[in-house]
């Protein structure tokens, strides 16, 4: 079966970025298809490569990168919600005039287009947010 | 048609798990996860409601979100489901659509 | 103009319902939702907007959030007929006990049961909530 998964908060404050990773790995495990992730509200913020979290705690950034690529996943972050927040790839630096870029490995930013196209195409979409 | 409903918002001062039971119709499910998991324990405030519930809805409980909070699973309302994250993606595999109450 | 979308599956139309739980300013969900669904319009699905729980407050008449220095996003509203997302359902249990009736609110809208609304929910192939 098709999922989409929509991820509304960012990492370490709510549950909702390790509630979605143990879903969608259980998910993988039984056969069934991620089409994409995308992350909304403040749930751009698992997309920043900044993040240092004490050494005993998961990475739970990093831990996505290698999801997304063990798996070929589709994560996307939309860009209204990460231009609010300060989440950006080397295009949009760019094109804000940044210093830099931040953007974790296997991130994408896009529209909200996708949301809507992931809900078009997948069988199921589940969000996890606060 | 039967549908899955997701609560995560703890049932002690949150009344997203009220609302959802009064919404949810008969022969739908509902999943407690996240901080919601609480509400599945026989000895609260909230046990009548959640029994009341299973009336028309079949409630399952996340158990490593139980477990996470030091819950202890022999406790939880009989007929109420404890499952994994696999059980997690059987519910929303099987169901029609899923709604989370965030 | 021929978007990617529109190649896909032919006559994909889906049923969307956008859930609001949330009131406005105190969060940003309810401004960031108006923006997924504006944004579902252009994808001519089949699109309701339910505000239920303190989701309720979005739709109060006379919001004036320059008055905390925040953009005032309720005429968006209003202007939802012309996206031709005219589906708007509120729940009447969760007005009454905000103290709201329908001439508070800046749009028309239908009031539902909660038993009406578990029943429309039923009915949609992609639930988001915000």
């Amino acid at each position: 079966m098709k999922f989409a998964v929509q991820i509304n908060e960012g990492p370490y404050t709510h549950q909702a970025s390790d509630s979605a990773y143990n879903f969608i790995v259980a998910a993988l495990e039984k056969g069934h298809e991620i089409i994409r992730v995308f992350f909304y509200h403040d749930g751009v913020n698992n997309a920043t490569r900044f993040t240092t979290p004490p050494q005993d705690d998961r990475n739970i950034v990093t831990r996505w990168s290698e999801l997304a690529e063990k798996h070929n996943l589709d994560m996307v972050v939309c860009v209204a919600a990460a231009q609010r927040r300060g989440i950006a790839d080397e295009g949009e630096a760019k094109r804000n005039g940044l210093d830099a870029d931040n953007i974790a490995p296997g991130f994408r930013i896009s529209g909200l287009g996708q949301l809507v196209e992931a809900g078009i195409q997948s069988d199921r979409v589940v969000v996890f947010g606060d | 048609m039967a549908m899955l409903h997701i609560v995560n918002k703890s049932a002690f001062g949150n009344a997203t798990l009220n609302s959802c039971i009064k919404t949810a119709t008969q022969g739908s499910s509902i999943l407690l996860i996240e901080d919601a998991v609480y509400a599945a324990m026989g000895n609260t405030s909230m046990a009548d409601i959640v029994k009341e519930a299973m009336n028309k809805a079949s409630i399952s409980v996340l158990g490593p979100d139980l477990a996470a909070r030091g819950m202890d699973q022999s406790k939880v309302i009989e007929g109420i489901s404890v499952i994994g994250y696999d059980g997690f993606v059987d519910i929303v595999a099987e169901t029609d659509n899923v709604q989370s109450w965030l | 103009m021929s978007e990617p979308w529109e190649d896909e599956e032919e006559g994909a139309i889906k049923k969307f319902m956008f859930i609001n739980r949330k009131a406005p300013y105190g969060t940003i969900y309810a401004l960031e939702s108006l923006e997924v669904v504006l944004i579902s319009a252009a994808f001519d699905q089949d699109v309701s907007l339910v505000f239920s729980d303190d989701g309720v407050f979005q739709l109060k008449k006379d919001q004036d959030p320059e008055s905390i220095g925040m953009k005032n996003f309720s005429r968006t509203y209003r202007a939802l007929e012309g996206y031709d997302v005219e589906k708007l359902y509120v729940d009447k249990e969760s007005m009454e006990e905000r103290g709201l009736t329908e001439d508070d609110l800046l749009v028309d809208v239908e009031m539902l049961s909660k038993e009406e609304l578990g029943n429309l929910m039923n009915e949609q192939d992609v639930v988001l909530s915000f």
